[in-house]
């Protein structure tokens, strides 16, 4: 499964493994920013006729909270998730980034473990641990030897109520956010492009803003504001509980008991809808910072899983999207970068595991002898082709092999397969949505291929963003370039 | 092509788990010589193989860039099937394929699952590749066109620009120096001739080891071995690479740049694979700066500072001297305190070293997530690939945590005393405007072209 969720950020620091190929193709590094592609899940449960190999175990506590236990027992390690239905699609204006830096907070201590235990004490197990937050969730998880999980357990039941957000370190670890603001959007183009193109690609949905927050916000921001968004979200009946692993799961049941059935349940705020409203023609905008090289961003509205009336359109999207991008073979790479030499590199993509509709985006970095402008016209000739030709069977087998292939490639990683399980729950699409996946994939037809091409990927639904590179010129260090926001 | 049956390939996962915590791995050597390095995990209806040259950039022999377009021609097509077709063959059965390089090595991986008929045409088509490079002219010169734009989006990232003059500075002469993806010179000289002289040298068994993981047995393993090396050209193993020498003095460089932070870089040539003191530093560094939320640097930078989202330390052990490296990035007005905060906790490392409490702290975290980073398959054909590349011992991934149990403070602090040098370090800041301080160096800096990210130089070789 591909689910792809706009701008995840993580607390620590950033991987440094970086593939040469990768960047010299242009394409991972350049478009990190756009959507961290989590190839994805594990089919447990089959249908009826069809014997489960290994079960989810699921139950939910007095107080709410959910869990999810998978037995795999390859290694002797477990991970485990803690999946807090709160991110910035949750957050209001002038209050953006607040779950971000949340994340950040969570890190800071608590009664019971004043600042840097958490960390002390995990390091101590030899736990690797992180967190996340994107639009619609944050997650915090440690993976661990499968005989310390109950370390890892008593921490992370200690800090859904018991953080105590001290101001001092609220300040400090602002600065950190913002350090991290200027690391992952201000200092690159391609970041900064994406940002202007998603706050105008959408109009009320929250969808618009980035997760990380916009630099005003970000300087306004107290503590109480952080202390008010922990009170109200970081609940058990707000929360999923994942673990996987070597891990039996009726102990894990009983520890989870021992951990978190004391912790109370809350209200939870009300929720208001906020549906985008219908975009009725072509926006496109410019974006002019200090760069070398042009990068075209196209988005057009789809559908998401969660709410489509159709619900073959958004994995007919998916399987366009792997027509044009799925791999070598791939129609997007095959015609523009090596046949046509328009683009250096491009790609497509379909975000429809999202909370709220999302986007079928595009991007690329036209050839040096190419331009933003042709490499629009060529992929629009791709659109068309879609519109008007069938896909291949060749082609439709190929995504189907590569589909069912990805199943079991990504068994290897109980991590993976742990973070699928707790994302769909938090999304509201439910876990058993793996189980279908590869059946839902397999089932798409060229002729609904060619249907969503034709309903979604059409003008009066685009947004189209291009970067027009600026001089790089150091003595204008304090002048932001007048596109910028902030 | 027939439809992969998923419930079928489900059938053939076992969840048994492992004997011991680290893979047991067999070595052997076919008779024209490829070395062999071979783990069985039967759990998973897949295999992954890996093959690593002596064929990276420290090669390029003044053509920079030359080990790089060499593996990028790789997948160009191969045994008279085009790019399209060669792309097709993989993933029509949902194989992945690539190739890379970096500056010791190169390498061609595949993955494949292990079902009859997908593995079958997914070999084939592998060994088509190891055998019988097209080296279409067409291809060669579009893609050389890709990698001068790739030198040009490097320009607007002050981080890879900061990279790369790091290296070239710290390294000097020694081919280290050289950026792996070239300059636009270079790569504009570069022949396809001159890339199938390269391969024509290097790409041979006698220069490569093979890592097989996966659900094959022992048979199937030395079949597959018989037949990758059947399908390699016999030659030499590559001539030892020259000695790094460390820099005699410290050594400064501001690039301005109109960023919102400074990318600092500070280090120095670090250790080689295979060294003595390789447990030592690999320890002392997670203490100061590779551990995490409880290093060092982090904490004083981090938590106690607000200075830096991102600050880490580590070293990047290679066939010669490869890297120490310390990292961070903070907006412009606090680079110098930055600096200066980084330059004394080093300071500090090399002449305080460590405590015993932060050795117990660091021999509790690395032995306890060891197990973490040898659970996958493909963690371990990575390791197999830097275990057979630089020769390292078999047991080294056993041995790993009895190594780091056996340390004391007093070996630490002696190999920090001994191999940190805080008076000799090369620091590269990007960003800002130019200063008045800004020497000649720096003016030469701008002139020239910069480049490529890469950060940990053997992305394969640093496992830790």
């Amino acid at each position: 499964m591909k689910y792809k969720t706009h701008m995840i950020i993580t607390l620590a620091r950033p991987s440094l493994h970086l593939s040469l190929l990768y960047y010299l193709l242009g394409l991972t590094i350049l478009l990190l920013p756009l959507s961290v592609n989590s190839d994805t899940q594990t089919k447990i449960e089959a249908k009826s006729t069809k014997p489960p190999l290994t079960a989810v175990h699921e139950y939910v506590l007095d107080n709410g909270l959910k869990v999810l236990v998978k037995q795999d027992k390859r290694a002797p390690i477990a991970v485990m998730y803690i999946w807090y239905k709160v991110g910035s699609s949750y957050e209001q204006e002038g209050l953006t980034g607040v779950s971000h830096v949340l994340e950040h907070m969570m890190f800071k201590g608590t009664e019971k473990h004043p600042t840097g235990e958490f960390n002390r004490i995990l390091a101590e197990n030899g736990a690797q641990d992180n967190a996340f937050t994107s639009q619609d969730y944050t997650a915090y998880y440690e993976v661990i030897a499968s005989d310390r999980l109950e370390v890892a357990m008593e921490l992370e039941a200690d800090r859904m109520r018991g953080v105590l957000l001290p101001p001092e370190e609220f300040k400090k670890e602002l600065e950190v956010v913002k350090e991290e603001r200027r690391w992952r959007t201000e200092d690159k183009p391609t970041s900064m492009t994406y940002e202007q193109f998603q706050a105008n690609a959408f109009i009320n949905s929250p969808y618009r803003t980035p997760v990380i927050g916009w630099m005003t916000d970000l300087d306004n921001m107290t503590v109480k504001d952080a202390r008010a968004w922990y009170k109200k979200w970081y609940t058990p009946n707000n929360a999923t509980l994942v673990v996987a692993g070597d891990v039996e799961p009726e102990a894990i049941h009983q520890m989870v008991q021992k951990h978190f059935a004391s912790i109370k349940k809350t209200v939870l705020p009300e929720l208001k809808v906020q549906k985008e409203v219908k975009q009725i023609g072509l926006r496109s905008i410019q974006v002019k910072v200090p760069a070398k090289v042009p990068y075209l961003i196209m988005g057009y509205k789809s559908p998401n899983l969660l709410t489509a009336k159709e619900k073959w359109e958004p994995y007919a999207l998916e399987v366009l999207a792997s027509v044009l991008d799925g791999g070598s073979s791939a129609r997007l790479v095959k015609e523009l970068v090596r046949k046509q030499e328009i683009a250096t590199s491009v790609s497509a993509s379909h975000s429809g595991y999202g909370r709220l509709p999302d986007l079928f985006t595009f991007s690329g970095i036209p050839a040096k002898n190419s331009s933003v402008s042709n490499l629009r016209k060529a992929i629009e000739v791709e659109i068309d082709k879609l519109k008007t030709q069938l896909v291949s069977n060749e082609e439709l087998s190929r995504v189907k092999a590569q589909t069912i292939a990805s199943e079991v490639y990504e068994r290897d990683s109980i991590k993976h397969q742990a973070s699928v399980m707790g994302f769909l729950e938090s999304v509201g699409l439910g876990h058993r949505l793996m189980d279908e996946y590869v059946d839902n994939i397999a089932a798409i037809t060229a002729q609904q291929i060619q249907a969503v091409a034709k309903k979604y990927l059409i003008e009066d639904g685009l947004t189209v963003a291009e970067l027009i590179p600026q001089a790089i010129d150091p003595q204008k260090v304090h002048k932001p370039a007048p596109a910028l926001r902030h | 092509m027939k439809i992969i049956n998923l419930y079928l390939l489900l059938a053939l996962v076992f969840f048994t788990q492992f004997a011991s915590a680290a893979p047991k791995i067999q070595h052997w050597t076919t008779d024209d010589g490829l070395a062999v390095y071979y783990v069985e995990v039967p759990q998973l209806p897949m295999l992954d193989m890996r093959i690593v040259f002596s064929a990276g950039s420290v090669r390029d022999n003044q053509q920079a860039g030359l080990a790089m377009l060499t593996s990028s021609m790789l997948d160009e097509g191969a045994g008279g099937l085009s790019v399209d077709e060669l792309a097709h063959k993989f993933e029509s059965v949902g194989a992945n394929f690539s190739a890379g390089s970096a500056r010791d090595m190169a390498w061609i991986t595949l993955r494949t699952l292990t079902l009859q008929q997908p593995q079958e045409v997914a070999v084939d088509t592998w060994l088509k590749v190891l055998s019988d490079v097209n080296w279409p002219e067409k291809n060669f010169q579009r893609l050389k066109k890709q990698v001068l734009h790739g030198l040009e989006a490097e320009k607007q990232s002050p981080s890879a620009i900061a990279n790369k003059a790091f290296f070239k500075h710290l390294y000097g002469e020694h081919p280290y120096a050289s950026p792996s993806n070239g300059n636009e010179a270079s790569i504009k000289a570069i022949t396809i001739e001159q890339l199938k002289a390269f391969h024509q040298q290097y790409y041979v068994k006698q220069n490569a080891m093979l890592a097989i993981v996966g659900a094959v047995s022992k048979e199937e393993a030395e079949v597959l071995a018989k037949r990758v090396a059947a399908s390699l050209a016999t030659g030499k193993k590559a001539a030892d690479i020259p000695a790094v020498k460390p820099l005699e003095k410290a050594k400064t460089l501001h690039i301005p740049y109109p960023s919102k932070q400074a990318h600092i870089m500070i280090g120095q040539v670090g250790n080689k694979r295979g060294d003595k003191d390789y447990f030592t530093l690999y320890t002392g560094n997670h203490i100061f700066g590779g551990g995490g939320f409880t290093s060092r640097l982090m904490k004083e930078v981090r938590d106690a500072r607000g200075l830096s989202y991102s600050v880490y330390s580590y070293f990047s052990p290679m066939q010669a001297l490869g890297p120490f490296i310390l990292g961070l990035q903070t907006k412009l007005s606090q680079t110098d305190e930055a600096v200066q905060v980084s330059n004394q906790l080093l300071k500090d490392f090399q002449n305080k070293g460590i405590t015993e409490a932060e050795l117990i702290a660091a021999k509790k975290d690395i032995t306890g997530s060891f197990p973490l980073g040898v659970a996958s398959n493909a963690d371990i054909v990575q390791y197999l690939g830097m275990i057979g590349f630089y020769n390292l011992p078999l047991d080294y991934l056993d041995a790993f945590t009895k190594k780091i149990e056996m340390l004391s403070v007093a070996d630490i602090n002696k190999a920090l005393a001994d191999r940190i040098q805080s008076d000799k370090l090369l620091t590269v800041i990007v960003g800002g405007e130019a200063k008045a301080t800004d020497g000649s160096e720096q003016k030469r800096e701008k002139a020239q072209s910069k480049t490529k990210a890469d950060p940990k130089p053997e992305a394969t070789a640093d496992k830790d």
